[in-house]
């Protein structure tokens, strides 16, 4: 390719040409100097004049909420509330970094919450008849599960979802040989089925052209159904399992807890640092290093502070020691490096945001736009399903309602909350964790402060409509900033 | 000139009862601009599909670089080397420049994306074009210009090592200055080596770049000029009527029926 380039580049020296090209490549100059601290900061201060405003006002909401509840309540800013804080939002926050995926295509998935519950159920279900699933579920019912896995395969297959496919064979592998309970198979059963719900929703929308709007607010009603038929008019199934129990109301141990703290702050640096020197050694613009180490700096403080403050014993009596990281702030760091690197260092990632920014330019591009939309819809449920087992494992048990109610609604607003544009193309996946954690806060701050449901209800709907209004002002602002 | 890039023989193509393309007979030599021009419906745009492989054509010959071959698809049309850059561009607003010019082809190194490579080759690429207005290889696209854009776009094009270019009306929502730009980066692309297709309405654009013209008339080729040998009325003439004196289409009192 180089040579080609370089052959490329000697073409162009004719006669006619005044600037030969390696002093046309100095036009460049802003990308080839790295930039002093003042001109970053100035560089990020006008993009968020310019409408990019990103996680900004989250993190700001974040702030603003912590400092009052802080003030307000005595309990709030207790070690034992802020651990709690942790495992109350993260099922909110899983599901919403799922469906980030499907917002940067600027379609909406209605159905995830129900469709979570429709995996807790079958989850529960497998558990409890010890992997007998179709003693669970009755002969009928079981036998149009299966026709729906194998049909999710199928679609899986006709879209070229490999993985899909996997996740949907694995489950109906599941199902249909008993192998007898165990709390790790549980769970994939239930990230599977969570996927080929996603095939299915994904096909309707991406092959058959239904919007998604319609599709899964349609399927949002049918799994909320399903959810009834699996567990009965005012039945509740129990999750007594010790590992399932942990998932959410588990913590590492004092030495874990500095292990995680050293895999995830090292990690972070190498890979922040690696990347920052590679483009330094190659003349690309980068920030300058002593920004790029203030900023790891800064952020290996805050790790250290809260994994020093999680390791304390924060048990309300003296009979007992609860401390440690809880579990599932490394689960929701793992989801959230894992979707981040596929995001934007994939093709696959790039391709999502191409579509969702430009679908005509992404099809002339040569991506395969039907399958790209059809596979943020397997993401977005299998990653409903991990958040299923979160809130199940939180309360121990699954009820009718799985699901239903505001989960759906509080996770859409945590990715919105977080600074996803509801028009597509734009939205990180950290988006979905800052505001599943402005959500959580308001949750457990309002309770604390003992407010009716009705002014935690309405708070929140506002904030939803603070973050969405600021979406569509900024939006309108980099559209009339742009030219 | 050396043997032509790209050759159409006896094109034809017709929509149901529409017949929108006449024995279209079109050279495009490498290293020359080739202005298409027309009247509205002429077939020009339809001429530019069937050559990106949009449209299939009912009847005639492509021969690329001398070898005859059956385009199916715009898939096909890329991998021979032929570009299209569209009237709406087909550019991603929420992707930065070097995204967008490896839209669909990333470069990736053990499976993930090679950025630092990306952004040398991409700013190799515009240097080599002398684009000089676009501040960094990172600027979002939204934030662009419309002469920007459609630098972009043309540049995407060299890039992936094109043979042949066909620019529909590239400069038609463009400011004087930006207008200025884009040709001049036609002219650039041509002197790359390139064979270059310039669908434009306006004259004055075709008579500063275009080493040849060809006028279609009613879905037939009027005329194939070189553009010193003609007048701007005479292309007009060409255009309007399918004839200007000698050139053209033959007069119809004058055909054998």
């Amino acid at each position: 390719m180089s040579s080609e380039e370089a052959s490329m580049t000697n073409t162009t020296q004719t006669p006619e040409q005044e600037t030969p090209p390696q002093g046309a490549i100095s036009d460049f100059g802003i990308d080839t100097t790295s930039q002093s601290t003042g001109e970053a900061v100035r560089d990020y201060w006008a993009r968020v004049r310019g409408g990019e405003l990103g996680s900004l006002p989250a993190l700001l909401g974040l702030i603003v909420l912590l400092i009052v509840f802080s003030s307000l309540s005595d309990t709030f800013f207790t070690l034992g509330n802020l651990a709690n804080l942790l495992q109350q939002g993260a099922s909110i926050t899983i599901i919403a970094m799922g469906l980030v995926f499907v917002l940067l295509l600027g379609e909406i998935d209605l159905s995830a919450g129900t469709a979570s519950g429709v995996t807790a159920s079958v989850m529960a279900l497998h558990l409890i008849h010890n992997g007998n699933l179709l003693g669970g579920m009755g002969d009928t019912v079981f036998y149009v599960f299966c026709g729906l896995l194998v049909l999710a395969i199928v679609l899986a297959v006709l879209m070229k979802i490999w993985a899909g496919a996997a996740l949907s064979l694995i489950a109906l592998l599941i199902a249909v040989i008993g192998i007898p309970a165990n709390a790790w198979l549980e769970m994939l059963l239930a990230v599977c089925v969570g996927a080929a719900i996603g095939c299915v929703t994904g096909f309707l929308v991406a092959k058959v052209g239904i919007p998604s709007f319609v599709v899964t607010l349609a399927l949002f009603l049918v799994w909320g159904g399903v959810v009834l038929q699996l567990i009965g008019q005012g039945g509740t199934l129990g999750l007594r399992d010790d590992t399932i129990f942990n998932v959410a109301n588990g913590n590492l141990n004092f030495v874990g807890s500095w292990v995680l703290f050293i895999v995830a702050v090292g990690g972070y640096a190498a890979v922040v640092l690696t990347r920052h020197f590679s483009r330094l050694r190659k003349g690309l613009v980068a920030q300058p290093t002593s920004l790029v180490l203030a900023k790891i700096g800064a952020l290996a403080v805050l790790a250290a502070v809260i994994t020093y403050a999680l390791s304390l014993n924060r048990a309300p009596s003296n009979l007992i020691v609860i401390q440690g990281v809880p579990y599932v702030v490394p689960l929701v760091l793992v989801l959230l490096v894992v979707g981040t690197f596929v995001l934007d260092r994939t093709s696959y990632g790039r391709h999502v945001y191409a579509v969702g920014g430009n679908k005509e330019a992404a099809r002339r591009a040569g991506i395969n736009v039907e399958r790209i939309r059809m596979s943020v819809f397997v993401i977005a449920s299998s990653a409903a399903a991990i958040g299923a087992i979160v809130y199940s494992s939180k309360v121990g048990s699954v009820d009718p309602n799985a699901g239903a109610g505001n989960t759906l609604l509080l996770s859409v607003g945590a990715a919105v909350i977080g600074g996803t544009s509801l028009f597509g193309g734009k939205g990180r996946l950290r988006d979905a964790v800052i505001g599943g954690a402005v959500l959580a806060i308001i949750q457990n701050g309002m309770g604390l402060l003992k407010q009716p449901a009705a002014v935690v209800f309405i708070v929140t709907g506002l904030v939803l409509l603070l973050a969405a209004s600021v979406d569509a002002l900024s939006r309108r602002r980099a559209a009339t900033a742009a030219r | 000139m050396s043997e032509p890039i790209l050759e159409l023989r006896g094109i034809n193509k017709s929509f149901g009862p529409v017949h929108v393309l006449h024995d279209i007979d079109l050279t495009v030599n490498p290293g020359e601009v080739t202005a298409l021009v027309g009247d509205n419906g002429a077939g020009k745009s339809t001429l530019v599909k069937c050559i990106a492989g949009i449209h299939p054509t009912d009847s005639g010959e492509v021969l690329f670089e001398g070898q005859p071959t059956h385009i199916k698809g715009p898939r096909d049309a890329a991998e021979l080397g032929i570009e299209v850059v569209y009237q709406d561009l087909a550019l991603a607003d929420n992707l930065d420049i070097v995204q967008n010019m490896f839209l669909g082809r990333e470069r990736t190194k053990g499976g993930l994306l090679d950025e630092t490579d990306m952004e040398q080759a991409a700013r190799k690429t515009l240097a080599s074009l002398s684009v000089r207005t676009v501040k960094s290889v990172r600027t979002q696209v939204s934030s662009l210009s419309g002469g920007q854009r459609q630098t972009v776009a043309i540049a995407k094009a060299v890039l992936w090592n094109s043979k042949v270019v066909l620019l529909d009306e590239p400069t038609a929502a463009l400011g004087v200055a930006q207008t200025r730009q884009v040709l001049d980066l036609v002219r650039r692309l041509a002197e790359q080596g390139l064979g270059v297709v310039l669908i434009s309405h306006n004259m004055n654009d075709v008579f500063e770049v275009a080493d040849k013209i060809a006028c279609l008339y009613l879905g037939r080729m009027a005329a194939v000029v070189g553009s010193k040998d003609v007048t701007h009325g005479q292309v007009v003439e060409l255009i309007t009527a399918g004839r200007s004196g000698d050139l053209g289409i033959a007069r119809p009192e004058a055909a054998t029926i």
